[in-house]
């Protein structure tokens, strides 16, 4: 078996290969489209504001020079930005992870009486819900309006997450573990924590994952519940640099450079800051590429 | 009877601690989701807040009515109906050709490769992806600029001010950054094509295009029925926040939807009209759900797929 698949193209016909062409071309093309706009932006990033600004930059950086990403250093809005970003994704995450696991387990139990009509309250969610206003109207009447809790707390369970770990539960840990356990005299909540967790560190993962980048590119909720720029995180910093076309001159060079080289700095900046605000997800997604994967998967799976 | 509801009871006893485990993301379910539901109700009332949700005035379908009948209506209406069945009709095929394609790729290392690099972009923020529109379609900073000149000799025209442009670069830009990502759910079932089915038709003379639309394509088309049922019920609800980022006062015509209509009408005009913005977003989650249930009923009789 190994042989013939190392030496294919001895048995290819004639429409095989104008298949396998084909395949090839509208792969590429796609592949290419894709690929395209992302080195483009991080060359640029990389190249001088006049470079950029004359459209010298096609394919690899012009004039290499960092400029871009000093200015992004010198822009404290980020940074705080940045720090708040760090702060919600950590402490949303772990909320989020908390919630879904003690929802998942009790529905991945066998024969737990109301089990239907619970899943049926979760679900019933996904498909319809209160919708913009009301859930305004909640944050507000709930005090939680311009405060961290606002980040954290609309949203912080996703049933599709919840229904992910449920299957996982249900299809990788035994039965007969539970059985055993009880035998021991052990009860639900030593079990859960004793061997229901431990058990389920990969689809924690995944769920740490879908999470935490949920977190980190939220802006809507920001843009809704918080005023306090202190309290404002990264999202709500890049929207006012890279769509409301807004920065603060004082922030970029001071008052020594002329309106055409900040102009040049401030274009610069929108490249270095998409760079910087999307590589930490970018960098380490091929080594999580996996879980990711397996999450999508156990998701699609009917339960 | 009464052993009945002994046992019944016995039963929730023994079950007790799971119950426990349930209190909070139960709690929590009622407070932020269907507590925003019974926030509904003021779609049907003049909401002040000084009588507060319960006991605000009731004033039947008048907000409804007032949408209805409003000069704004057809216009978010076929808005919105019309960049979603776009985004569905130009987004739907394209996963399933990459999946199909990604499938029959020999080279294990070209085929991580083209599936990495096409993913990636979903885990760019939304913000961000605005941001990368707006940077490279500049029409005298971006690259779209750079390539018009080039090519023509010409500095383009701006695009952002022309609302015709606006669907384009909107379905486009999703589909840049879903492709792959969408394609992950295909490729996982066509990994549970059995083999022998393609040894078996290569034995019938079947070349390997035959054998990609009778066997793999065959072998996805529950999986797309399915993600097209979802993608149907969700007609209504295109995403808000994308298209109010690339909002702007020249696009409006065509890039004013229902979402980002019950945004202004709510919370940003003069202190906001609470109850006509709950009466449009209810408008939209009803016809929403009836399409979920129509194209679920429809999808079940013609092909035996259903969600439910």
């Amino acid at each position: 078996m190994k042989r013939l698949n190392k030496h294919p193209k001895t048995t290819m016909s004639f429409d095989d290969k104008i298949y396998f062409g084909g395949v090839n071309i509208v792969l590429f093309i796609i592949f290419i489209l894709v690929l395209y706009p992302v080195v483009y932006i991080v060359s640029s990033s990389f190249s001088s504001a006049t470079a950029v600004m004359t459209g010298k930059v096609v394919l690899w950086p012009v004039d290499f020079s960092l400029e871009g990403y000093k200015a992004v250093m010198r822009y404290d809005k980020v940074f705080i930005g940045f720090r708040n970003t760090v702060f919600y994704t950590v402490v949303g995450t772990s909320f989020n992870i908390m919630l879904t696991m003690i929802g998942a387990y009790p529905l991945a139990r066998k024969g737990l009486p109301g089990k239907g009509i619970l899943m049926f309250i979760f679900s019933f969610t996904m498909i319809f819900t209160g919708g913009m206003i009301p859930t305004y109207m909640l944050v507000r009447s709930l005090g939680i309006m311009n405060t961290p809790l606002a980040m954290i707390l609309p949203g912080a369970l996703s049933v599709y997450n919840l229904i992910i770990a449920r299957t996982f539960i249900q299809n990788s840990i035994p039965n007969e573990l539970l059985e055993a356990a009880q035998l021991d005299g052990c009860n639900d909540f030593k079990y859960f924590f004793k061997i229901v967790l431990p058990l389920s560190k990969a689809i924690i993962a995944v769920l740490v994952l879908f999470y935490a980048v949920g977190h980190w590119n939220q802006y809507f909720k920001a843009f809704l519940y918080l005023r306090d720029p202190d309290i404002q995180p990264l999202q709500i910093v890049l929207r006012d640099i890279l769509i409301a076309n807004t920065t603060d001159p004082s922030m970029l060079g001071g008052s020594d450079a002329d309106a055409e080289a900040l102009e040049g700095l401030s274009n610069l900046l929108r490249y270095s800051l998409i760079v910087i605000s999307s590589a930490p997800i970018i960098c380490v997604y091929p080594f999580i590429q996996k879980y990711f994967d397996k999450g999508i998967m156990i998701g699609s799976l009917k339960g | 009877m009464t052993h009945g509801k002994v046992s019944m009871k016995n039963r929730f006893l023994k079950y007790w601690q799971l119950y426990v485990f349930l209190i909070i993301p139960v709690l929590y379910i009622i407070i932020f989701a269907y507590i925003p539901m019974g926030g509904l109700q003021i779609a049907f009332k003049d909401f002040t807040g000084l009588k507060g949700i319960w006991g605000s005035d009731w004033v039947g379908l008048k907000h409804f009515k007032t949408f209805l009948n409003s000069y704004q209506f057809k216009r978010v209406f076929m808005n919105t109906i019309g960049l979603s069945f776009y985004q569905l009709i130009a987004g739907f095929p394209i996963p399933i050709i990459l999946a199909l394609g990604l499938n029959s790729v020999r080279s294990e290392k070209y085929k991580k490769l083209v599936q990495t690099v096409t993913y990636m972009p979903h885990f760019i923020s939304v913000i961000v992806l605005v941001g990368i529109i707006n940077t490279l379609f500049n029409p005298i900073t971006g690259l779209y600029g750079t390539i018009s000149e080039l090519l023509f000799g010409v500095q383009p025209a701006d695009i952002f001010g022309n609302p015709g442009a606006f669907k384009h670069l909107y379905v486009w830009s999703g589909i840049w950054q879903n492709c792959g990502w969408s394609s992950i759910i295909y490729i996982a079932a066509l990994s549970s094509v059995d083999k022998e089915l393609h040894e078996a038709a290569k034995v019938d003379g079947a070349n390997r295009f035959q054998r990609v639309i009778h066997i793999d394509f065959q072998a996805i088309i529950p999986t797309a029925i399915i993600l097209l049922i979802m993608n149907t019920g969700k007609i209504m609800t295109i995403g808000f926040e994308k298209v109010f980022l690339m909002q702007n006062s020249l696009n409006l015509s065509s890039s004013e939807i229902i979402s980002t209509y019950v945004y202004k009408v709510g919370l940003v005009t003069g202190g906001g009209d609470f109850s006509y913005a709950t009466a449009i977003g209810l408008f939209n989650s009803v016809i929403n759900l009836i399409l979920i249930i129509l194209v679920n009923k429809i999808s079940k009789k013609v092909s035996n797929t259903s969600l439910w």
